[in-house]
């Protein structure tokens, strides 16, 4: 039942509005004539209504939820707690820096725990996603192209194995996209690379560990290929609690980076966002980072900042400290609830907590693999060592049952498990893309086995049981195709 | 460990499996000199306890005084239930619901949002919501470039919000879109439509009409839509969501039909096309639930006529049924999107706000149509009354003779920056200085007063207003 057919006329809901209607001294011709289709319902009718809709999903605090590619690790509640401290809300955007150097210290104090452990010689919190995080990156790249007047950079290469934001950010900003393939191993084909770069080159978008659960291993080589042809390394940090505190995109040679905080600095999806994707960069595209970004200062000595010696200030740097900068990418600063989650987080794990996030999301990924690979499942690339993530195809087990990598994933749910990733990366068929995490326990893993084991002897035995999957949920298989031709996007009375 | 619940036996019966000694085997791929030594400059780990009060600390660093500003964010009642069911745990941890049978909740709260938006602004569709306003802007120029064309040039007027208008700059520039800027009649303080004419029979995609405009002034939106239409170009409607509980709304503005059918999809039949409105309505969601928070997080929506579903960006939901005919919701129209459309996706945007969006659609359940309208017509009246009693100080008066929503424009008798540096020491956030971003208007302050503010607040603005200029 939608929340509009629980709807009764002229029921009002008193307490949360204004006692009195009050007058409205505007023309006639401006105002509205007919009432917005809102519903009309009492505070327990709207309490009970999302409470039970709530309960319609999968989540990270119900469900296991290894899908690759997203890192779904547990979410701490002492972030959203301490995010929510009521001075941190009530806070205006234009309120003046005195006013708000609690908030600007914890912005500050992400900014360099970020360029901690990604060697970065700046960083930038302003992009609201990942997606905006990669926007940023491409456009210093072009900014810092045409600052040199290098205006022959056309294009951006990016390897098929990509995220689709990959390509679709380059056209963003106004790229023209070169894809190479990638090899057997799942490294990028470097002669293909070799052959693609020259004077239109402006950069390399690269994810690695790559979408397939592999650490590039020629990532020294490539850098050299991309720098000696006069392009940029960017990094897209989809995978970056692959290496958290192992290895930085800078010591790798990326001279631009993002990090999806609601991945790897454990901020909540939220059922789609909102994320925060900061950017890094080296030194060479500092003048170019995104606004505003947050600086420590001497206190004016008649300013309003902590008195005293060594006192210091916090305020943001503008249009006027970064002439050179590609710009705002929303009307204020980004995501903030979101960046203080991620800065809890961080102060939480500390230097030895940030070192564990990646030995201990690879030990699942490769325990994962190697106990499903027993299973019977097919490895994608049973030759390498998984990053935090690895693919299985479950072609073989197409061929021999008819049983595709969807009908496990639908099969999955009625197991009490989210899916893995399906079908993507596009380059393995019938693949998921497996991402446990550091979160889950030994044996959240091993009733993950014995489900996809299940599953292995339901697809032998009883395909049609897989195929009709999932039985326990709300709704069964949707008709995608009905969705998008008959469209009913909205709801009417 | 925190967040990491391997004991030791865990670990070696781990790695028994894998066939490793160590976990550090693990990264043997990684060339040895590129691994990281030691994060010192992080320091120790610290404990719930520890970081409950760094963050404690922080925050009573920060000082909520009592706030006149508006300028794009604006302070609301937010019901006590909003945040406590949108932070369960089932909604806020839960992943873009690409299994839509397990995510039913979030598919079915993003379609009542959607009709819920749709309504508000008078259009037929809305997607999902993007990041913010200014960002949304910038997406809805786009998707007016698409649509039209022919033209890569947007009419955007100085009563736009300056920040907007540079967060859409950022973000369009690179595909060689040409923001043209239409300049305000300095009486009014909304579009000069003399200036505005002098663009006709150019060529452009299409014309931001803001309503309320940056000065809270109410454009004429019939006119200004109506010249766009006439003239070849879109009607961008870029609104605040709460005014509309009050104002007319986008998909109504006008009376003037589009004179060229629109491309793409449903726009070859003429019985979809709409005889009236504007072509695609965006704004903020911040008023709908989103505390001010130091700007963020708050959500971008976007609402557009049938005819252009398929320029849309970011995701949508579709209502369709199961294998046994029963009702459910589900993604839809994804193959406008970048993980399947790739280098020729509409837009490179991956997310959406959900959770903000979840906020706003148990807030628009909470109020309701009846209170919606208490509090769009509360902050109007709130506004007015502070207008009215600043204007009673020597030296103080009302900029513009237009009508306004909830904000209006003081012009001083000092610099402003002055004048608000004196109420803030008595504990007052007076408004936002214009005199930055429109030097000629002199000593300009923009104010805002919405429901939660009570007459004691009001007559201590004008105290402390008189005090500052004294």
């Amino acid at each position: 039942m939608l929340i509009f057919e629980r709807s009764h006329p002229s029921r009002r809901n008193a307490a949360q509005a204004p006692q009195a209607m009050a007058a409205v001294n505007i023309p006639a011709a401006l105002l509205r004539k007919t009432a917005p289709l809102l519903p009309e319902a009492s505070e327990m009718d709207v309490v009970r209504h999302y409470t039970n809709l709530s309960q319609k999903n999968f989540s990270i605090d119900t469900h296991f939820y290894p899908l690759g590619s997203c890192t779904m690790k547990y979410n701490p509640r002492a972030c959203n707690t301490l995010a929510m401290l009521p001075n941190f809300l009530a806070r205006h955007p234009l309120a003046p820096a005195h006013t708000g150097q609690g908030v600007l210290a914890c912005l500050y104090d992400l900014q360099e725990i970020l360029k901690e452990v990604t060697g970065m010689a700046g960083v930038s919190l302003m992009p609201m996603a990942g997606a905006q995080g990669e926007f940023a990156g491409i456009a210093m790249i072009q900014a810092y192209h045409a600052s040199r007047g290098d205006t022959a950079r056309t294009e951006i290469i990016v390897p098929d194995a990509a995220h689709g934001t990959n390509p679709a950010t380059a056209v963003m900003c106004g790229y023209k996209v070169r894809e190479i393939p990638t090899n057997a191993d799942g490294d990028v084909d470097l002669d293909a690379l070799r052959a693609a770069v020259g004077p239109q080159t402006a950069g390399l978008m690269l994810t690695n560990p790559s979408t397939l659960g592999v650490f590039e291993t020629h990532i020294e080589d490539i850098k050299h290929i991309i720098h000696d042809a006069g392009g940029l390394l960017y990094y897209d940090g989809a995978n970056l609690n692959a290496i958290l505190g192992k290895v930085k995109p800078g010591d790798m040679g990326f001279d631009v980076i993002h990090s999806n905080l609601h991945k790897t600095f454990a901020t909540p999806h939220g059922g789609g966002g909102p994320g925060a994707g900061a950017v890094g960069v080296a030194a060479r595209l500092l003048p170019f980072l995104p606004l505003p970004v947050v600086a420590k200062l001497p206190s004016p000595t008649s300013g309003r900042g902590v008195g005293g010696e060594g006192a210091v200030e916090y305020r943001y740097l503008t249009e006027a400290d970064l002439p050179l900068s590609i710009g705002h990418l929303s009307a204020f600063t980004g995501n903030i609830g979101v960046l203080l989650r991620a800065y809890i987080y961080a102060k939480m794990l500390g230097a030895d907590g940030m070192h564990r996030v990646a030995e201990f999301a690879t030990l699942n990924a490769n325990y994962l693999m190697a106990e499903l690979q027993k299973v019977g499942y097919r490895i994608a690339f049973p030759q390498r060592r998984a990053s935090h993530e690895f693919i299985v195809s479950c072609k073989p087990l197409k061929d021999a049952t008819g049983i595709s990598a969807m009908d496990v994933a639908k099969r999955l749910l009625d197991k009490g498990y989210h899916p893995p990733t399906t079908y993507f990366p596009m380059l393995v068929p019938e693949c998921l893309l497996i991402e446990p995490t550091e979160t889950e326990s030994k044996e959240t893993l091993d009733a993950f086995v014995a489900a996809m084991k299940e599953i292995w002897d339901e697809a032998h035995a009883t395909p049609d049981l897989v195929k009709g999957a999932p039985y326990s949920q709300p709704v069964r298989r949707l008709d995608d195709v009905k969705a998008a031709r008959e469209l009913d996007l909205t709801w009417k009375a | 460990m925190p967040f990491i619940p391997h004991t030791s036996q865990d670990v070696s019966s781990m790695l028994a499996s894998i066939g490793v000694a160590e976990i550090d085997a693990l990264f043997d791929e990684i060339p040895a000199h590129l691994k990281s030594g030691s994060l010192t400059a992080l320091g120790a780990g610290l404990n719930e306890m520890q970081v409950a009060r760094l963050m404690r600390d922080r925050a009573a660093q920060d000082t909520p005084l009592l706030n006149f500003i508006g300028a794009g964010a604006y302070e609301h009642h937010i019901p006590a239930a909003v945040w406590e069911l949108a932070t369960r745990g089932e909604f806020y941890s839960a992943y873009t619901p690409y299994q839509a049978e397990a995510s039913q909740g979030t598919l079915q709260v993003l379609y009542e949002y959607q009709t819920m938006m749709a309504s508000l602004t008078g259009m037929d569709v809305s997607n999902a919501s993007l990041y913010d306003g200014a960002s949304g802007l910038a997406e809805a120029m786009l998707m007016a470039v698409r649509a039209h064309k022919t033209s890569r040039r947007i009419l955007v007027p100085a009563t736009v919000s300056p920040f907007y208008r540079s967060t859409a700059r950022s973000i369009v520039k690179l595909q060689d879109i040409e923001l043209v800027e239409i300049p305000y009649d300095r009486a009014t303080g909304t579009v000069d439509m003399a200036a505005l004419a002098q663009h006709a029979g150019t060529d452009f995609a299409a014309l931001v009409i803001p309503q309320p405009n940056f000065f809270g002034a109410l454009e004429d939106v019939d006119a200004l839509t109506n010249w766009a239409h006439a003239n070849g170009g879109l009607a961008i409607a870029l609104v605040n969501p709460l005014s509309l509980a009050l104002l007319k709304p986008a998909g109504l503005w006008g009376d003037n039909p589009h004179p060229n059918p629109l491309p793409g999809g449903e726009g070859t039949n003429a019985a979809l096309r709409a005889p009236v409105g504007a072509d695609i309505a965006v704004g903020d969601g911040q008023p709908l639930g989103a505390p001010l928070s130091s700007g963020g997080s708050y959500f971008g929506f976007m609402c557009c006529k049938q005819a252009l579903v398929r320029q849309m960006p970011g995701r949508i939901i579709g209502r369709t049924v199961d294998l046994d005919g029963k009702q459910g919701f589900t993604l839809t129209l994804q193959a406008r999107e970048q993980h399947i459309r790739r280098a020729k996706a509409t837009s490179n945007i991956c997310s959406n706000q959900g959770l903000m969006v979840t906020a706003a659609t148990i807030f628009m359940s909470l109020l309701g149509q009846d209170g919606l309208r208490r509090v769009a017509a509360a902050s109007h009246q709130n506004s007015q009354r502070l207008a009215a009693l600043a204007s009673g100080i020597a030296g103080v008066s009302v900029l513009f003779n237009t009508p306004t929503f909830h904000e209006t424009v003081l012009q001083l008798p000092k610099p402003v920056a002055e004048v608000l540096a004196n109420m803030a020491n008595a504990g007052i956030l007076g408004g936002y200085d214009l005199s930055a971003d429109y030097p000629e208007l002199g000593n300009a302050l923009l104010v805002c007063a919405t429901e939660t503010k009570t007459e004691e607040d009001l007559q201590q603005f004008v105290a402390s207003l008189q005090a500052a200029i004294a």
